[in-house]
This record gives C-alpha cells, structure tokens and sequence, in this order.
C-alpha cells in the first residue's frame, strides 16, 4: 500500500491545469508516465534529489487509470483530494448545479461509517 | 499593550463570493438573504474599529503537504499573496494579497514557543480560502495588516481538541502582551457538521443538524467543558468527514474565554452545511 503515493498524484495534478485535462483524456496512460516520471519527485526539490522507492500497487495503479473513484474513497485516498480533482475533471458534463457531486455522494452510498482511515 | 476588540468565529464558504456577485438567472435563491446575513455579521467587525487581524484558518492542501505538515503554523511575511487555481477554477474567488505584521507574528512565535507550543513558521506563505472567505466577508477593502495562523484539521493525525483550545487561549494571552497600542481582532474560520468526497456530501442540510444545534449552543454560550466532553478526535468523524474543521471553532472559544456568552449569534441553513457566525466583544462595547 502507498497511500502517501495515491495523495501524491492526486495533489499533484490537481494544481496544474494541463495536467487535469490530460488525466481526463488519457487516464491510464497519465498514471503510467506519472508513476515512471513522477512519483519520485520531491516537491520544492532539486530532480537529483528524486526518491527511489515511491510505486503503486497494482489496486491503486488500476483505480486511478480508470477514475474509479469509489475505489480510491476505499483504498483510504483523501476525499478532499478526490473530490476536488474529479469535480475539476467532471463537473462540467452535468448540467445541472452540483449534478456531479450528487451523483459522486450517490455511487459513494454502499459506504458507512466507519469510513476508511485517511491517514498516510 | 495592545487589545483585543473583537473575537470572530465563522465558517468560510467558498461559495459565498460568486453567489453574492452573481445577477440574473445565475443568482442562486439563497444569495440575498446570504447576503443580508453577512453584511449584520460584517458590521461587528467594523464597530469594533480594528487595526490588525489575527486569522486562524486551515490550508486545504494547497502549500501545506503531507511531505512535512505541520500542526499549527504561523506566517511573518510582509506580504501574503492569496488562493489559488483550484479555487479559481471551482468558486470564482479572486488573486488577493494581503498586508503582513511581522512584528506581531514574530511576537506569537517566540511567545507560543516559550509558552510550550512547537509552532511552525513560513516566511513565504500563500494563503488559500480560509482566511480570504472571512477578508471578502468581513473585510472587503482588505486594509488590515495580517497575522495567519494554520492549524491542521486536515491530515491525521491531528492533534487533540483540547490543545486547539489551549493554542486559543495563548493567542489570547500573547496578544494582550504584545508591546503595541493597536487595536487587535482575531477572525477564526472552521465548520460545523461537514462531508466532502464522502457519500453524505452536498445533502440539503449539513450531514447532522442535531450536532449543527448542539455546537453552536457551546460556541454560543462559551461551554468549553461541555463541550469538551463531548468532542473527540474520534467523534468527530460522526458528523462527517470534514468536521474536525470544528476544532477552529473551539480554538476561537478559546480565545473568547470560559464562558464567555457570544454577543452577536447567527445561524444560515444552507444546502451543504449550516453557516454559522459569532463575535464576542471582549471589552463588552464593540466601539471604538
């Protein structure tokens, strides 16, 4: 498990605006070069100093590739993090205000308390 | 010594800046009345004729990481630019930059520290929507000198309740001991119940309204023991997944003090989470 990695990504993109657009079109393809160029940056950092150890696993690696979500709400992801990119990423395709977020709020309804643990 | 003229406890609705500007079919139903209730809310801060604001609030992942968070953090910059793209992108709000005091903020980190508490520092600081929500609400002409304290409702661990009342009252104590004759408020932002990313987000009401009732009868009344029985780090993840956010809160009531009474109360019940709005006077006037 990387949750720290998980959060990585989602912070990460969340505040760079091509970034965003290039996870919505290419999902899985974005997680790959992220994960092979990415991960390992430590942010405020030199790229010499990258670190070598930071990969997902095979559930996360899958459950961002595919926007999944729910998936990520159960591996313990950060909703903040979450909501905010996938709200960046989807809003738009809803007409009505908010209709995104009902329906995320929605698929998230198998889920009750205790929720998962965020902490990384 | 300086004073303290007015304690401020609000929530920051990120939403409130585009829906108060917005006119014809994109003003929502609720902006006017939003809006009636805060500008009452404003006019206690303006009565109270303040020259500095102390402004506790919580960054949202925006400078603050997980790759080295701390617990609570005060800026001593000269200037603070403010929000970011993501807050463009999803509220509207506006690129700000407000005024630092240096002076006050070196004076709460050597006076937190000494008081027992290991507080974080940044020079470079941006701040994000919980403390420019309470400027465009409050302080819209954003003319005040600034000192922004964070704390860390965010990313557990977290540190306890009890210390986010104990960091209040030191704020409290070390404003009074600040060797200056300005006039001091201190504006806190938190929430009451609150769900984001989870499946009770965005509900017509906040996720718990009977929690909603029973935190703004403690805030309201100064219950810190009641409502210190009752808060846990734990149990605040009943009301929802964002409400450890409420800890803002209670520091505030820590910086009221005990049982101080809020002289001004207001409540809006809107779709999401319950506004909420309280100032205490602590010289019991609010004139200048």
């Amino acid at each position: 498990m990387s949750k720290y990695l998980l959060d990585k990504f989602l912070f990460t993109v969340d505040r760079d605006p091509e970034l965003v657009e290039r996870y919505r079109e290419q999902p899985r393809a974005t997680v790959e070069w992220w994960e092979a160029e990415e991960a390992g940056r430590i942010l405020g950092s030199h790229l010499d100093e990258r670190s070598t150890w930071l990969s997902f696993d095979d559930a996360e690696r899958e459950a961002l590739a595919t926007h999944d979500y729910p998936k990520l709400f159960e591996l313990g992801a950060h909703p903040f993090l979450t909501l905010t990119l996938f709200i960046a990423m989807f809003e738009r395709d809803y007409a009505e205000p908010l209709g995104f977020q009902l329906e995320y709020g929605q698929r998230l309804s198998g889920y009750s308390l205790p929720y998962p643990d965020i902490s990384t | 010594m300086a004073e303290i003229v007015a304690v401020i406890a609000s929530t920051h609705h990120p939403f409130y800046y585009r829906a108060s500007t917005a006119t014809g079919a994109d003003r929502p139903p609720f902006a006017d009345e939003w809006v009636r209730k805060v500008m009452a809310f404003r006019e206690t801060l303006t009565r109270a004729n303040p020259d500095v604001l102390v402004m506790v609030g919580s960054d949202h992942f925006h400078q603050l990481w997980l790759d080295n968070m701390p617990q609570f953090l005060v800026g001593k910059a000269p200037f603070y630019d403010a929000n970011w793209y993501n807050e463009e992108r999803e509220f509207g709000l506006p690129r700000m930059t407000c005024q630092g005091e240096e002076d006050l903020s070196a004076h709460l980190l050597r006076g937190g520290l000494d008081l027992g508490f290991d507080l974080a520092f940044s020079n470079e600081l941006r701040i994000d929507h919980s403390i420019t929500c309470p400027i465009i609400t409050l302080r819209p002409q954003n003319d005040l000198p600034i000192v922004p304290v964070y704390t860390n409702i965010f990313a557990p661990p977290l540190p306890q309740p009890k210390r986010f009342v104990q960091l209040g009252q030191a704020i409290r104590e070390l404003i009074e001991s600040w060797p200056d004759d300005r006039r001091v408020a201190v504006i806190g932002t938190g929430h009451l119940s609150l769900e984001l990313g989870g499946p009770r987000q965005f509900g017509p009401h906040g996720p718990d309204p009977e929690f909603d009732r029973k935190a703004v009868e403690w805030i309201s009344t100064g219950d810190l023991e009641g409502c210190l029985s009752e808060v846990t780090l734990d149990s605040l993840w009943n009301p929802g997944n964002a409400t450890h956010g409420f800890m803002d809160f209670m520091l505030m009531m820590g910086v009221a003090g005990e049982g101080r009474k809020a002289d001004y109360t207001d409540t809006y019940d809107l779709f999401h989470t319950m506004e909420a709005y309280f100032t205490w006077y602590p010289d019991g006037g609010g004139h200048a």
